[in-house]
């Protein structure tokens, strides 16, 4: 799939946040334009008026004689309340987003489990076969000649469905790393020793680039991440490109041993019913 | 804040000659035991560790002005005197973003501030001959110079991909640990070490002094707000510092000895490391903000010809910021993978510190109010202090909302953010203090109009260099990165021309000082006139070499 361009990447001379690929990053982006930024813009511009203001009411020509007042308890609670006021208002969205950024993934939901390197990333789905693919970055030349930006592009993508909810496991083989996409507000180290569990649900097709974004030495600048999300009948065709197997292959594969897979036609009439989904949906896919 | 009763110098011109009776240059520059000596030292190591920091960031700001590596591989080259691998050149950036941090941070801003201002005013300001441990106070300078050289004389060594330690400021194992092959990362924790002892031992002088030595009369309640910042940075200094030490000394061993405190292959945990750094690290941040906060006070108090407005809600909301800031830190851990409920309250932590912060900048705009202004230089730099920190500190409380943050951790958003506290901040207060204190420590008046000018070609410039890292970070670009897609070009070059700009203003201070030190006019004892209370305006400038033999008493 070729890049859109100008979506799940910066934009020239941009600045806003990029464009949220996300229901969570539209809910945070929410946050930002519609509650922080108008409010502290509104805090910077009455700090500053409020200057501007004593500077030309209270300079020594127009006010000779300064007043001795160094107390005015109603003020002062007034200043104290106030942000205090505020600051709740802020924190009942803020809250709300974070408890919602920890909702785990379904149990039936596409596994990926992203591990940093120095310095690529590899990409391994434990639940589809457990293949690894391994992303690194593309030179100058060759980014330009696939049409996407340089320092961005990768060889292999990590890929993944669009439209549901996707499990991502981030960890570490070396140094601490972080996975970081910012048009799906996504970002998660990994760490040596460790496994960080997060859901991501990415709602259209397309790709979506990222930075390494914990520093992680020489090349912390040149192991960049592509997303791509594919609708659910081409993520498992490129499963099983892959070599990897979707869901019900292998009950298919079991009901049928004589049709090799990934060509199991079959399966949507033999799985059972908590596999039927994904496999109603991958049937068309291999028939392809 | 405080009226004299006694004017002591009149008392000083009784015994002139003894008070005056200074050492010889060796003993009086490398072996002293005097607090404004001592204080002046810190001030010239300031000011060379800043030009030297400065310059760091200059060229890192060169090989950001435009997408591609363009210098990197030369400095390399020129550095390990041998042609420079790609790997060795991006290695060489991370050093040049590590270094440029330990030295603002530890070389620079805390030795200016705490060192160098406190140092010399609080003793004059509590009516103290001198600190309470002199010696003390020298080990606590002497000790910076290997620290410095230590710091300085790593990059020479290697340290994993190339020469120099590459690891950040913050030192995150396992990149410091198994991720640094060489003696580089060896000698930096060292120099952290060496930096942690001179600060520990300076924070117990100031405590100690604060505490024992007030002149009487001098009660807690009557203590100027820049003495009672310097006892809340003291404090946080001595609660830290200490956490830092144990942490690096933990790096250490995992780097020579085989042990695992960080290292999760041995049963140890990187994130433990975080943890105790940002123990540290977050009370430091104030460290470095709160005698600006006090130094701001006296500065706005005296050209407004007014006392301090809510003078208790001053100091108190220093001693909540000090208290409230040992436990915000793992707002730097954000995405590390902290249970939600952790997420959740230093979310809600972080946010509480925007309440005593937002009771400081509310009651230096009310001392103003109703005052008398006169727009002397080191009143701009702290008009231009209060609007810069607040457009700092509003970014920080988007920052604490952990949810949004995991979009701006570790992008230029976050590197503004820091940059308008910290260099917009820390920087505008220490050239306030210094415009406001130079006459009193030099004897000698700079020019105004150059002072002036300096502020308007600083302030431009920093407000270009780093505003529009704000819309970087937004855009989703990471931090400590020595290249960037095309899209980033546009904001990266204006911040470089934003150095530009600011570099020149350096330039403007430079040739002030000399002209002050060459051919400023003396300056009398009280230069400021009634606005200036405080006890350093009751002596002459500078001050005699030792002052107040005779205690003054405070009404």
């Amino acid at each position: 799939m070729a890049p859109t361009a100008g979506k799940g990447m910066p934009v020239d001379k941009g600045v806003d946040f990029q464009e949220q690929y996300s229901e969570l990053g539209e809910y945070a982006h929410w946050l930002d334009t519609s509650v922080l930024l108008p409010i502290i813009v509104a805090i910077s511009l009455l700090v500053l008026a409020l200057l501007i203001w004593v500077m030309v009411r209270y300079r020594a020509a127009a006010n000779p004689n300064p007043s001795r007042v160094t107390h005015n308890t109603a003020i002062e609670v007034i200043w104290t309340l106030v942000p205090v006021l505020i600051l709740v208002g802020v924190a009942v969205p803020s809250i709300d987003l974070l408890a919602k950024q920890y909702k785990p993934a379904p149990a039936d939901a596409v596994t990926v489990k992203v591990t940093g390197y120095q310095w690529y990333w590899g990409y391994s789905y434990p639940d589809n076969g457990d293949f690894e693919v391994v992303s690194n970055m593309l030179d100058e030349a060759e980014a330009a000649k696939r049409g996407e930006p340089h320092q961005l592009a990768v060889d292999n993508r990590m890929v993944v469905p669009a439209g549901e909810p996707i499990r991502i496991i981030t960890t570490a083989s070396d140094v601490i790393h972080s996975f970081a996409v910012p048009s799906l507000w996504f970002k998660m180290d990994a760490v040596p020793g460790r496994s960080n569990e997060k859901m991501l649900t990415i709602k259209e097709p397309g790709v979506y680039y990222g930075q390494c974004s914990e520093l992680c030495g020489a090349r912390h600048g040149f192991m960049p991440i592509a997303v791509e999300a594919l609708p659910r009948a081409k993520f498992d065709a490129w499963v099983r490109a892959q070599g990897g197997t979707v869901k019900g292959d292998e009950v298919a594969a079991a009901a049928a041993p004589a049709a090799a897979p990934p060509a199991a036609p079959a399966a949507a009439t033999t799985t059972s019913a908590a596999q039927g989904a994904a496999a109603a949906a991958a049937a068309p896919a291999a028939a392809q | 804040m405080t009226t004299i009763a006694a004017n002591p110098a009149d008392l000083h011109d009784h015994d002139h000659a003894h008070d005056d009776h200074k050492p010889a240059f060796f003993q009086r520059w490398f072996m002293s035991t005097n607090h404004k000596d001592i204080g002046t030292l810190y001030l010239i190591f300031a000011i060379v560790a800043g030009i030297i920091g400065g310059a760091i960031s200059g060229l890192m700001r060169m090989e950001l002005a435009e997408p591609g590596v363009q210098y990197l591989q030369g400095w390399a080259t020129m550095m390990q005197g041998s042609e420079a691998t790609l790997d060795q050149a991006y290695h060489m950036w991370n050093v040049l973003i590590t270094a440029h941090g330990l030295i603002m941070v530890f070389f620079m801003v805390m030795p200016a501030m705490v060192g160098g201002f406190g140092n010399w005013f609080v003793p004059i300001m509590i009516g103290a001959p001198d600190m309470a441990f002199p010696r003390m106070n020298n080990i606590s300078f002497w000790l910076l110079i290997p620290a410095f050289l230590l710091l300085l004389g790593s990059t020479f060594v290697p340290g994993g991909s190339g020469l120099g330690a590459g690891t950040g400021w913050t030192v995150y194992a396992p990149l410091s640990t198994s991720g640094s092959v060489g003696p580089a990362v060896d000698l930096a924790i060292l120099s952290l070490h060496l930096a942690g002892a001179s600060s520990i031992l300076g924070a117990i002088n100031f405590i100690t002094t604060i505490f024992n030595m007030r002149a009487p009369g001098m009660t807690l309640n009557k203590m100027p707000l820049f003495v009672w910042s310097m006892l809340v940075t003291a404090f946080l200094l001595l609660l830290s510092l200490p956490v830092l030490a144990a942490a690096i000394t933990m790096l250490l061993t995992d780097r020579n000895f085989g042990s695992a405190f960080f290292n999760a292959a041995g049963g140890g945990d990187p994130i433990l490391y975080q943890h105790l750094f940002w123990f540290f690290g977050h009370p430091e941040v104030y460290i470095m903000i709160l005698p600006g906060f006090g130094m701001i006070s006296h500065i706005i108090a005296t050209f407004s010809k007014k006392p301090v407005f809510g003078y208790l809600g001053m100091a108190y909301a220093m001693v909540a910021i000090g208290v409230v800031g040992f436990v915000v830190w793992a707002h730097h851990m954000f995405t590390v993978g902290l249970s939600v409920n952790m997420k959740m309250y230093f979310t809600a932590a972080t946010m509480v510190i925007a309440v005593p912060t937002g009771i400081k900048i509310f009651s230096w705009i009310a001392t103003m109010w109703g005052g008398s202004l006169s727009f002397k230089t080191p009143m701009v730099w702290a008009l231009g202090f209060i609007f810069m920190f607040t457009v700092g500190g509003v970014t920080g409380v988007v920052l604490a909302n952990g949810g949004v943050d995991d979009n701006l951790h570790d992008t230029y958003y976050v590197v503004a953010h820091f940059h308008y506290v910290l260099s917009l901040g820390a920087v505008f207060s220490i050239f306030a203090g210094f415009y406001y204190w130079f006459p009193k420590m030099s004897g000698r008046h700079y020019s105004e109009a150059l002072g002036h000018l300096h502020f308007w070609v600083f302030f431009i410039g920093v407000n270009v260099l780093f505003f529009p890292m704000h819309f970087l970070g937004r855009q989703g670009m990471p931090r400590r990165y020595p290249d960037y897609p095309e899209a980033y070009a546009y904001w990266n070059e204006i911040a470089s021309l934003g150095y530009a700009i600011m570099a020149a203003g350096m330039l403007i201070f430079f040739i002030n000082i000399a002209y002050a030190l060459v051919a400023g006019r003396r300056a009398e004892g009280n230069y400021w006139g009634e606005g200036a209370t405080t006890l350093e305006w009751t002596l002459s400038s500078p001050p005699p070499f030792h002052q107040f033999e005779t205690l003054p008493v405070i009404k």
